[in-house]
């Protein structure tokens, strides 16, 4: 199989492969409607999320004593009020976009890191290999919740150390990732040829050891996205996360639920907001990984 | 074989170590002085000075860590700063309400989770693999906390079938399985708890399932005239390691992850007393209660990739 691909790669030009193989990617999710109605939906919510103060009825921030926990249609609140008598269908829009950052922005962190740290580990000697792969065996004995409960739970609340800490529970899985492709090509002929005609390490890395960390880095971490807005929530939802008055899905469930005997509705609209955000990124993912799967 | 076992503990014995040095760092990622929870704000420089002393935290960081980690390895966690128990104490009783959770969620999701994938894996493209695949990404979608909320509303609010929360009036220290006044506490958290290993278990096994039975020697079994059944079984065999490793992942995870469900439910368990110490700001208990967990998650994986290489000899050479 590896000669056939060597061969294959021989014959076209250099950079036409990558494109070829991306346009096919992207020629095969077009023909698979249901992904792109999972694509839809993510984009709906990250559109309403984006245009939050555009299309939010009220001020998501605005108390009323008088209208507290009313129940959907109550003055014009589409969705009812909450617990300080903010507009519920307001604080989800506006919640939308804190959850979806704390759930994007530590996959892209530890992307970053994790897939650069495991591509430099799998090409390197064995020195700096044991020193990555070793410290990362570290925080990966950890359960992923524990170690996002314990780093926040030490450094306290907030959106910043919400991101910091996910970003820590994500980086080692990736790196791990990324350095079992980059062995993989590590000793591959083409490899051995592009170092004879004199390329720097850091020329073979990004031309021709990129391309092939790229794949499975990029498919777990469309995966993650997922995971990520459930923890994130979920830090959240203890208190170590997002912290009021701001809105948040977590949040609002947390705050939501004291009031659970009075208004079950209410209570249970941010968990269908952050449900329904994860399904559609755990389903797009799929989606996505089955596309850049060759073989299939 | 010995030598793998041999090879595999000692492998684990620096993670372990390194487990422990998080742990401990800990105190150094709070912000402001790791004392500010013990000492009234008034304090004069002087009382500063000799509680610090008394803690040993005029000592380099190196030392300090090794004088801990000494206590730690006779099982002396230091005291708790909100209740004044001893962190072992406290640690070990909720950590044996964890593990009853645990117990009972692991048999359900692991049963349910394998027959699930190995029906779905076995009939890839039928209507049942979709239905069991669609739900598989529901549970490993959901939100478990809200779940638990969820599950409340429905079996505690509108038809009071089930208790809500808590442990029940006897409590940790009187609670027994056997009367079905404790036993019914049991029932909402260790569902809420088995929902995302059942998805996640169900969709690695259909993935091992679905591979195993294209391969080649299927065809052999199918020639030489075996039955479905006797082929099924050797299918599942060699799917088995895979899903086992997963397995050992999610039962570190239904103990090391319990913390959303506990706080839902408010059963005193380990994640329970996590989030109890680091709202009281307990670093010792904090630390003791996350060093427990995450040493017994080293030690799952330990006994997980011993347990994978005795099913499978490949394994072992590597």
């Amino acid at each position: 199989m590896s000669e056939t691909a060597i061969q294959a790669a021989a014959e076209t030009p250099p950079a036409s492969p990558m494109r070829g193989y991306w346009r096919s990617v992207f020629a095969r999710l077009g023909r698979d409607p249901i992904t792109l109605c999972f694509a839809v939906v993510v984009l709906a919510i990250v559109l309403a999320a984006l245009a939050a103060p555009l299309i939010a009825p009220f001020d998501p921030y605005q108390q009323s004593i008088i209208g507290r926990l009313k129940p959907p249609g109550w003055r014009g609140h589409p969705l009812g009020t909450d617990e300080l008598g903010r507009d519920l269908l307001s604080r989800l829009l506006y919640g939308g976009r804190i959850s979806l950052l704390m759930g994007l922005a530590p996959v892209l962190i530890a992307t970053l890191i994790g897939g650069t740290l495991g591509m430099i580990g799998g090409f390197a000697g064995r020195l700096a290999n044991t020193a990555i792969m070793r410290t990362m065996d570290v925080f990966y004995a950890f359960p992923s919740v524990l170690l996002a409960v314990a780093i926040s739970g030490a450094m306290g609340g907030g959106i910043g150390n919400g991101i910091l800490s996910l970003s820590l529970v994500f980086t080692p899985a990736m790196c791990r990732i990324a350095e079992t492709a980059s062995a993989q090509v590590k000793h591959l002929d083409y490899i051995e040829a592009a170092r004879a005609s004199g390329a720097s390490a850091a020329r073979i890395l990004r031309h021709h050891v990129l391309g092939n960390v790229l794949g499975p880095v990029l498919i777990y971490a469309s995966s993650l996205v997922s995971v990520s807005i459930l923890l994130a929530s979920g830090l959240s939802f203890l208190g170590l996360g997002v912290q009021p008055p701001e809105p948040d899905w977590g949040l609002m469930l947390s705050t939501l639920r004291q009031s659970l005997y009075v208004d079950p509705l209410g209570c249970a609209l941010p968990g269908i907001a952050i449900f329904t955000t994860s399904v559609c990124f755990n389903l797009l993912s799929d989606g996505v990984r089955r596309a850049m799967d060759v073989r299939a | 074989m010995l030598g793998f076992v041999i090879r595999r503990i000692l492998f684990a014995i620096p993670i372990a170590l390194g487990v422990s040095v998080v742990c401990f760092s800990l105190v150094y990622l709070a912000p402001g002085d790791p004392l500010q929870t013990v000492l009234p704000p008034d304090a004069t420089a002087e009382t500063i000075a000799i509680v610090r002393h008394a803690y040993g935290f005029d000592r380099p960081i190196p030392v300090q860590y090794l004088i801990w980690l000494w206590h730690v390895l006779q099982g002396d966690f230091g005291r708790s700063i909100a209740t004044r128990r001893l962190v072992s104490l406290e640690v070990s009783g909720a950590l044996a309400n964890t593990a009853m959770l645990a117990l009972f969620a692991a048999p359900l999701s692991f049963g349910l989770g394998a027959a699930m994938g190995a029906i779905a894996g076995w009939y890839p493209g039928r209507a049942i693999d979709r239905l069991v695949t669609g739900a598989a990404v529901i549970g490993v979608s959901l939100p478990n906390y809200w779940l638990g909320i969820v599950l409340v509303i429905l079996f505690a609010v509108e038809f009071m079938v089930l208790p809500a929360s808590g442990m029940g009036q006897s409590g940790s220290a009187a609670f027994s399985l056997w009367r079905w006044s404790d036993a019914r506490f049991l029932v909402l958290p260790v569902l809420t708890l088995a929902m995302i290993p059942i998805g996640i278990i169900a969709r690695s096994t259909r993935a091992a399932v679905a591979e195993v039975r294209g391969l080649d020697f299927v065809t052999t079994l199918r020639a030489i005239g075996l039955g479905e059944g006797a082929v099924l079984r050797h299918v599942l065999k060699n799917a088995a390691p895979p899903v086992l490793a997963v397995m050992g992942l999610q039962f570190g995870y239904l103990v090391g992850g319990s913390i959303l469900v506990e706080t839902v439910f408010t059963w005193p368990g380990s994640g329970f007393l996590l989030n109890k110490a680091i709202i009281n700001r307990d670093i010792p208990v904090l630390q003791g209660t996350i060093l427990a967990l995450s040493l017994i998650f080293v030690a799952t994986n330990l006994v997980v990739d011993l347990l994978q290489a005795a099913l499978d000899p490949r394994i072992r050479r590597r």
